[in-house]
């Protein structure tokens, strides 16, 4: 029995049909070129065109990236020069500042001194003056004084008495 | 967990309250079938080869029954699985292909396998031009849906893994033949697992003529490739000339191996798996038994059945995959040892 079947297998399931070996052919052929006109095509190319889409952008991500990099670097870099430069700008302005606080404290420190100097100097002026009057005053009052004890007195003695008296008070008044 | 078996206990009761009438029906219209004096004859000849059976008056009975059994179980698996000029809806009727007369001797009559090319093609040429078509209306960043996605998926397959990594340099060239070859041969795997469908590349013309394809695109690109005078070179493998009178016969024996081989290795693939799930069921017929029909054939057929519809994408990759393999080996230059290591890796 089972090796009848097989026999019947053999026999017919590998027995040639030129028939079928034809339609096959002929089949397949036209599949494959109404295939490859109207499918292949657009779809590898679709496939391409994605696949290069892809490679372009991951391309343009990189570059990007490299660009957005580059940028960062060249802002830090700018960030630290304007941070030196207002670091030294404000050191200027310090020192210029100490350098203004120390003319203007000195200008003033001279201005002071040459205040107190001719105010020192207007004061012995008003001194000399009014030592000046002081001696005419006394000039005068000792004319008067004289002129008084001439009335009153010609003792010499007494009148000798009386200008040195004077002449001593004066002095001890003047000094 | 519970309720994935609830479920799939419920399929399994669907597909054996299906399954078992039409089993029964065609178990009945065998035995309706008029083939009275070879039974007879048959049940004398293996009544003998029964195993045992308690009385002898009944023994010869029984034994031509199962007799008669595996007989039309052969019968209906054979009727099942060879090209005829019948298109069988099996409850419904049959329709009659037409004969065409032969042209120079050869005949040309559409039979059921060449129905199914037929019905493979349209089918290959609606879903591909439907694809296309979205491909078309859509912009080249946009990602596919549905059935682009699906073919996409498969197209890039072979573009990528299949044809660039076996074939290397110029692989386009070549890929619309190895596309046409992959989904040709996978639609009529699959068709042959529907109801009423038959397998076209279980026919051995049908795999033998596409394996001849192969051969000639493989022998065209070698001569594109080397040229008459490389091409030669090539069959004497690189060897000394003394040795030429061994390596020249054995390199063009592998010419026709390679062809050869792919031709048997898909017809009988899929012969096999439609064999076995045929077998599986009759064995509840020839022993009559529910008990093996629920606890055997149908568990087991379905099983196969599974396993057929992996078999139908892994054959029409490993088609697919060989062709362009021998396309990369043809086309190899010296020292080329990308196909070599393809060769390895399968």
């Amino acid at each position: 029995m089972l090796t009848s079947g097989i026999i019947l297998l053999a026999g017919s399931l590998l027995s040639p049909n030129p028939g079928l070996i034809f339609w096959t052919a002929v089949t397949f052929v036209i599949v494959l070129l109404i295939l490859k006109k109207i499918a292949w095509g657009p779809i590898l190319n679709a496939l391409e065109e994605r696949e290069k889409g892809i490679q372009s952008s991951i391309d343009r991500a990189h570059k990007a990236k490299d660009e957005s990099e580059a940028i960062l670097h060249k802002n830090r870099e700018l960030l630290a020069k304007a941070d030196a430069e207002s670091d030294r700008i404000i050191r200027e302005g310090k020192d210029y500042a100490e350098k203004l606080r120390a003319d203007i404290t000195e200008k003033a420190h001279s201005e002071s001194q040459k205040m107190i100097a001719s105010a020192k100097e207007e004061i012995e002026q008003e001194k000399r003056r009014a030592l000046d009057v002081l001696r005419n005053e006394v000039a005068d009052l000792a004319v008067k004084g004289a002129e008084k004890i001439i009335k009153t007195t010609l003792d010499a003695e007494m009148q000798k008495k009386i200008v040195e008296s004077m002449i001593q008070d004066l002095s001890t008044k003047r000094n | 967990m519970k309720r994935v078996n609830v479920i799939q206990a419920k399929t399994l009761l669907k597909i054996i309250a299906v399954l078992v009438p039409l089993l029964f029906t065609m178990n009945g219209l065998a035995y309706a079938s008029p083939e009275q004096p070879s039974k007879a004859l048959k049940s004398n000849v293996s009544a003998p080869a029964v195993p045992a059976v308690s009385a002898p008056a009944t023994e010869a009975a029984q034994g031509a029954e199962v007799a008669e059994g595996e007989e039309k179980a052969g019968d209906v698996i054979m009727h099942h699985i060879l090209d005829k000029n019948v298109l069988a809806f099996e409850p419904f009727g049959e329709i009659s292909l037409p004969k065409i007369p032969p042209i120079a001797g050869i005949d040309i009559s559409i039979t059921k396998h060449v129905v199914m090319l037929w019905v493979v093609s349209a089918l290959l040429l609606i879903v591909f031009s439907v694809v296309s078509g979205k491909y078309k209306n859509m912009s080249a960043t946009q990602a596919p849906k549905g059935l682009a996605n699906a073919m996409e998926a498969l197209v890039e397959f072979i573009r990528l893994d299949v044809a660039k990594s076996n074939i290397g340099h110029g692989y386009e060239k070549h890929l619309p033949y190895l596309l046409t070859v992959f989904f040709f041969i996978l639609f009529c795997n699959l068709l042959g697992l529907i109801p009423y469908g038959a397998t076209a590349t279980g026919n051995v013309n049908v795999t033998l003529t596409l394996s001849v394809f192969t051969f000639f695109v493989t022998q065209i690109a070698a001569f594109k490739a080397h040229g008459v005078k490389g091409y030669l070179q090539h069959l004497t493998a690189g060897t000394h000339w003394s040795l030429w009178i061994i390596m020249v016969p054995i390199e063009i024996i592998g010419q026709f191996t390679k062809p050869f081989a792919l031709t048997v290795r898909l017809f009988a693939n899929m012969t096999a798996g439609h064999i076995i799930i045929l077998s599986l069921i009759f064995i509840s017929f020839i022993l009559k038994s529910y008990v093996v029909a629920v606890a055997v054939s149908v568990p087991f057929a379905i099983f196969i059945y599974l396993l057929e519809l992996f078999v139908a994408f892994l054959q029409a990759f490993v088609f697919t995959m060989l062709s362009a393999l021998f396309i990369g080996l043809a086309t190899a230059h010296e020292g080329h040892d990308e196909p070599a290591a393809g060769v390895a890796h399968h």
